[in-house]
Order: structure tokens, then sequence, then C-alpha cells
């Protein structure tokens, strides 16, 4: 077994466990319509783990992502649903910035997180600014997409594992893929090697940016309207899900797989603790108390693979 | 005693103990509370009463479960999915107090099409299948103006009281009383915001006090009152009458000057027991009863004849509270249709 497969070993069980222990707490979980229920919130913060692995990757931390999504939730739930052609041009626009912000960032030395942190409160103003008071409402395709009857399988399962396979062979199988982890591994001999960083470094945050277009996009899907504070909880949970996922905040170690299967695990633990009925006082703590039992036992995994 | 009279006597009890509850077709029903926020005193009072109705009604064998849940963060992504989590639980009826009122639609719209009944009230959702228990704000700006006119038939002049600028609780009471004060001789000569806090109110009513002509009431928003009072007590200007907002400390400063003086005014605000309307509100739909989308929440006004209960009843840091029953509810729902 490669090194690879025994990281994401570790995120494949846990999420088995936790979902045995639904099943178990909850029976009716285990049908078509359950599995939907319990996942299809898991969408959104899936893509926003996405697009904080892309950050990640090249050895850089978002803490702007939840304000960014909530940002395209206002603008998919207003103009793309009003006027669609400027609706798409201000999502390009936003993924434009994005790039702009990783060349910005590269070619001044800057630390991404103070500038992601300065970002989250432009990007939270603009939403309060188009969305004042929550409301507006989902394109129509959108909903049809979001809440589409897939057969056999719910769509709350399928859509994490398209985007996983997808994002997959962009990063792992892809020549661009490769150059963009190598960033993250080695800067200074992707340099000598004559490749830009300040391009590849824009083409990551651009990456960055259009999976966060798509998070607000799902997120209008499924709510069916928007308000400027949804998704402040994102920044953390995408963090957290990376991690969880088997990826490492420096040397450009990130797994798609595992990033996704970490955004399903942290939604499932919540989940599993209110099923529990464990007091809210608790549920904070008790969620990260699950986080931190399986960054502990990855750590026992590391060693061993260490010490082999 | 024969055995036969014991039985007898056993039959006869357990049908004058199984009528009351024979009405409601609604004993193996679950109804479940899903709350956004639970850190001010008032949510705390609100799910104190939901606890005590809702197992008083599962002893009583009136609905199976009432159980409250809490999201851990005032998030609605952690409600949507919350909601979502009651619908797999299987509960009959969701009463929602919600963190936005579309960005849960979603999830409120599942639960309808799962066949489960939502109410929401207080913080309330706009998916039109859900009933809207909500507060009328304007009418409670109306209700203060009208109380004035009464005492003052002749008018005069009132200072304003408003709350946190910006938002729209704030907007909406005033703009009941500037309303509501253009039918009567009053005349609002001054307005601060006291930001529903009452050393805020305390600060900017002393501020503009200098600049007033005799003003002979006070129009607030709730938890100003004793602020202004404090501030108006501080000159040599006579006490204007202070429309209280069911604070303890409002109530308790009122029945002193009571005491002392003979002082007069009236107090209003929205109950924390309104959970418990939501609740009966759900009961009755899962009892087939015909329930109009949008209902109001009636006001809990403290009078003078029933100070002396208000504030027996009301804990220090609180707010006067009451436990609406299911003969209530029938009224509530009976005035909208």
């Amino acid at each position: 077994m490669t090194s690879d497969r025994l990281r994401l070993l570790l995120p494949v069980l846990s999420l088995a466990v936790l979902l045995g222990a639904v099943f178990y707490l909850q029976p009716r979980a285990m049908s078509y319509f359950g599995l939907n229920l319990l996942f299809n919130l898991a969408i959104p913060v899936a893509l926003a783990t996405i697009a904080q692995m892309m950050i990640i990757m090249v050895n850089d931390i978002d803490l702007s992502v939840g304000t960014f999504v909530s940002f395209c939730a206002c603008v998919t739930a207003t103009f793309v649903h009003d006027t669609p052609l400027l609706g798409y041009a201000i999502l390009a626009g936003a993924i434009l910035a994005y790039a702009a912000l990783g060349a910005l960032i590269q070619l001044r030395g800057l630390p991404a997180i103070v500038v992601t942190l300065g970002m989250s409160f432009v990007w939270g103003g603009l939403a309060v600014l188009i969305l004042p008071s929550p409301g507006g409402a989902s394109p129509e395709w959108l909903r049809t997409l979001m809440t589409l009857k897939t057969p056999l399988v719910p769509i709350a399962v399928i859509a994490p594992l398209v985007i996983a396979f997808a994002v997959h062979l962009l990063i792992r199988r892809s020549w661009i893929g490769v150059i963009l982890q190598g960033v993250g591994g080695n800067e200074r001999a992707m340099e000598r090697a004559g490749w830009s960083v300040v391009r590849l470094r824009a083409t990551s945050y651009g990456l960055a940016g259009l999976f966060g277009v798509l998070a607000g996009m799902c997120l209008v899907g499924l709510t069916t309207a928007a308000d400027a504070n949804i998704a402040l909880r994102y920044t953390l949970l995408s963090i957290a899900g990376v991690i969880l996922g088997g990826g490492e905040f420096v040397g450009g170690r990130i797994s798609p797989f595992g990033a996704v299967i970490g955004a399903l695990t942290l939604t499932l633990a919540a989940s599993f603790l209110s099923f529990l009925r464990l007091s809210p006082d608790w549920q904070i703590g008790a969620q990260g108390a699950i986080l931190i039992l399986v960054l502990a036992v990855r750590l026992l995994f590391v060693r061993k693979e260490a010490t082999a | 005693m024969t055995l036969k009279a014991i039985l007898l006597g056993a039959a006869a009890g357990i049908i004058t103990f199984a009528a009351p509850v024979a009405e409601a077709d609604t004993s193996d029903k679950r109804i479940a509370l899903s709350n956004n926020y639970a850190g001010n005193s008032w949510r705390q009072a609100m799910l104190e009463s939901w606890q005590k109705n809702g197992d008083q009604a599962v002893t009583d064998g009136v609905v199976a479960a009432a159980d409250a849940f809490t999201t851990s963060e005032n998030q609605a992504t952690e409600q949507a999915a919350q909601i979502q989590n009651m619908i797999l639980q299987g509960y009959d009826a969701i009463v929602i107090n919600a963190a936005s009122p579309t960005a849960i639609n979603g999830a409120v719209k599942a639960a309808c099409d799962a066949g489960i009944t939502v109410v929401s009230f207080d913080g309330i959702v706009q998916e039109p299948c859900a009933w809207r228990i909500a507060v009328d704000f304007q009418q409670m700006g109306r209700e203060q103006v009208k109380y004035l006119a009464e005492r003052y038939p002749d008018g005069g002049n009132l200072l304003e009281i408003r709350g946190l600028a910006g938002v729209f609780v704030d907007d909406e009471i005033s703009a009941g009383i500037h309303d509501e004060v253009t039918n009567t001789n009053f005349e609002i000569v001054g307005s601060v915001h006291g930001d529903w806090a009452q050393d805020v109110a305390q600060k900017a009513v002393a501020g503009i006090l200098p600049s007033l002509p005799e003003i002979v009431g006070v129009v607030t928003q709730g938890g100003d009152g004793y602020g202004a009072a404090q501030a108006i007590g501080a000159t040599d200007r006579p006490m204007p009458t202070i429309v209280m907002g069911n604070r303890q400390d409002e109530l308790q400063w009122w029945a002193d000057e009571q005491a002392a003086n003979g002082y007069e005014t009236t107090s209003l605000s929205i109950a924390p027991g309104v959970s418990t309307l939501a609740f009966w509100v759900a009961q009755q739909i899962l009892d087939g009863q015909d329930v109009p989308k949008d209902l109001t929440v009636p006001f809990l006004k403290v009078t003078q004849d029933d100070l002396v209960d208000a504030l027996k009843t009301t804990p220090k840091g609180s707010v006067a509270n009451v436990e609406y029953t299911q003969d209530q509810a029938k009224d509530v729902i009976a005035a909208a249709k």
C-alpha cells in the first residue's frame, strides 16, 4: 500500500464509523431520502473545502472562504436570478479578483493569512451591500439541479464523488496540478526550473475562487434564498476538512478525495451529536473532540510511516 | 366492598380521567423546537417555558414528545442541517425560531414535502408552506400612544426613546408611534436612541432633557423605561408617564413610585412564553383544525391592577412572562380568521 493510500484510509474509516453510528441511532437515515437529507448540505461544504485545499496546496491559508461563499450566494440569489448575464459577469470578476490576490501575495511577499483576513471584510461588506436584508431567489435551473431525483443513489452522494473525482483528475493526473503541488513542495526549485511562480500562485487562487463560486451557487440552490451571513462557518469547516482529509499545511501534500471526505465527516459529526441529543452547550466542544481524536490517530499513522 | 364494585369504580375512574384526553387526536404526535440562539435572558426564559409546558403536555397525554433543540452557533446553515435531522427523526411538527427568514427555506420546504407541519414564531420564515406567528411591532407603538391619549385627552409633549439604529424592529415600533400620534393632540418634541438598554437610555435622556419643554409622556421600546426614569428623576421636572416594557427593574421602580405617590402607567412587551403559543398552534394544526397561515403574537400587558402579581412572578434581571394555554391559542387562531 502506498503512503498516499494509507493517508486516505483514515478519513474513509472515520467517515464509515460515524455513518455506522448514525445508522444505529437513526435507522430511518438508511434510505435514499435519509442519505439525501444527511448529506445535501455537505455539497457546498465540500466545494468550499476544495477551494481551501487549492490555497493550502501552495502553502497559504485562506480566512475569507466563508465570507466569499456568502458573497457568491448573495450574487447568485440576486443578479444571477434577475439579470443572468450581469450575474455571471460579477462571478467571473470575483474569480479574477481571487487570481489577482494570489499574484499580489507572491509579488509583494505578503502573508496570505493577513491579506485574506482583510479580504473577508471586503467580501462581507459587499454581500451586505447586495443583500441588506435576507432574501433573493434561486435561479430555477439551480434549484432543479440540487433537488434532482437521481435513480438509485441520491444526488447528495453522487455530487461529492463527482467533485472529488474531477478535482483528482485536475490535481493528481494533469501536468498543471503536478506543477501547482510543486509550488507548495519547493517554490525555489520551480522558479529555477523556469516557471513563473506569480502565474502559478494566481492559478491556484483562481481555482480556489472558482470552487468558492460553485459553493455559493450550490448553497443557494439548496436554501432557495440567501443571507449576507449565510456561510460564515465555512472558513473554519473548510480548513478542518482539508486537514481531516489527510492534507498538510505545508509541502503541497493534499488529497482531493480526502478533502471531500473530510467535509462529509464534519457535516455528519454535527448530525451525529444532534441524534445523540447532546445539549447544545456541549456540542461545539464535542465536535472539537472528534476532530482532535481523528488527528491524534493520524499522528500514530504518520509515525509508523516514518519509522517504516 | 365486593370485587365487582371495585372494578366498577375503577372503570368509572378511567372514564372520567379519559374524557378530556379523548378529544385530542394528537397523543401519538411528536413536536420538536428548532431554536437558533440561547444567549440572552429572553431566550433562556423562552426555552424554560417550552420545557415546562411541553413536559406537562406529555404527562397529560396531549402529545407524545416535545423536544427542544438549539444550534450550537447562531448560523443558518447549521439550523438547516438541524431541521433536516428532525425530518429524519420522524417528528410530526417542527416549531422554529429562525436564524434567517430566508436561508432555511430549503430545509423548511423539505420538511413540508415530508408531510411535517412547520410553525415559525418570533424569527419567522418566508417559505409559504410554513405557519407564521409574527410580532406586530407597529401595533406595539400604537398601543402606547393610545394609552397615553386616554390619560391625557388634551394632548401635550412626548419624548420618544428609540432602540438600536438601523434595526428593523426599531423602525417598525417608531413608525407605529408616529402614525398614531397624528390621530391625537400629542406632539413628539424629542427623540433619542436608547439601544434597548437602561444605561444607554439614561445617558441619552439626560443629554436631551435640558433642551425640552415640559413633557407629559415618554414612549419607549422596552428595556429603556427605568433609565429614562432615573434621568428625569435626577432633575426637578415633574415625572411624566413613562410606558414600560415589562422588565423587572422597570416594574419594581413603578411599584415603588406607586406606593410613594400613586404613580400610574402601563407596560407591554412580548412574553418569552410565546414559544408555548407556537406549541399549541402546532398541536391544533396536527389535531386537524383549520388554522390561518399568518397569526399575530398577542402583547403581554401589565396594568396598574396586576402590577403586584406580575412583579411577584418575575425574577430579578428578567422579563415578565406568561405561558399560553390551549384555549388561549384557540382564541388567537379564532381572532386571525
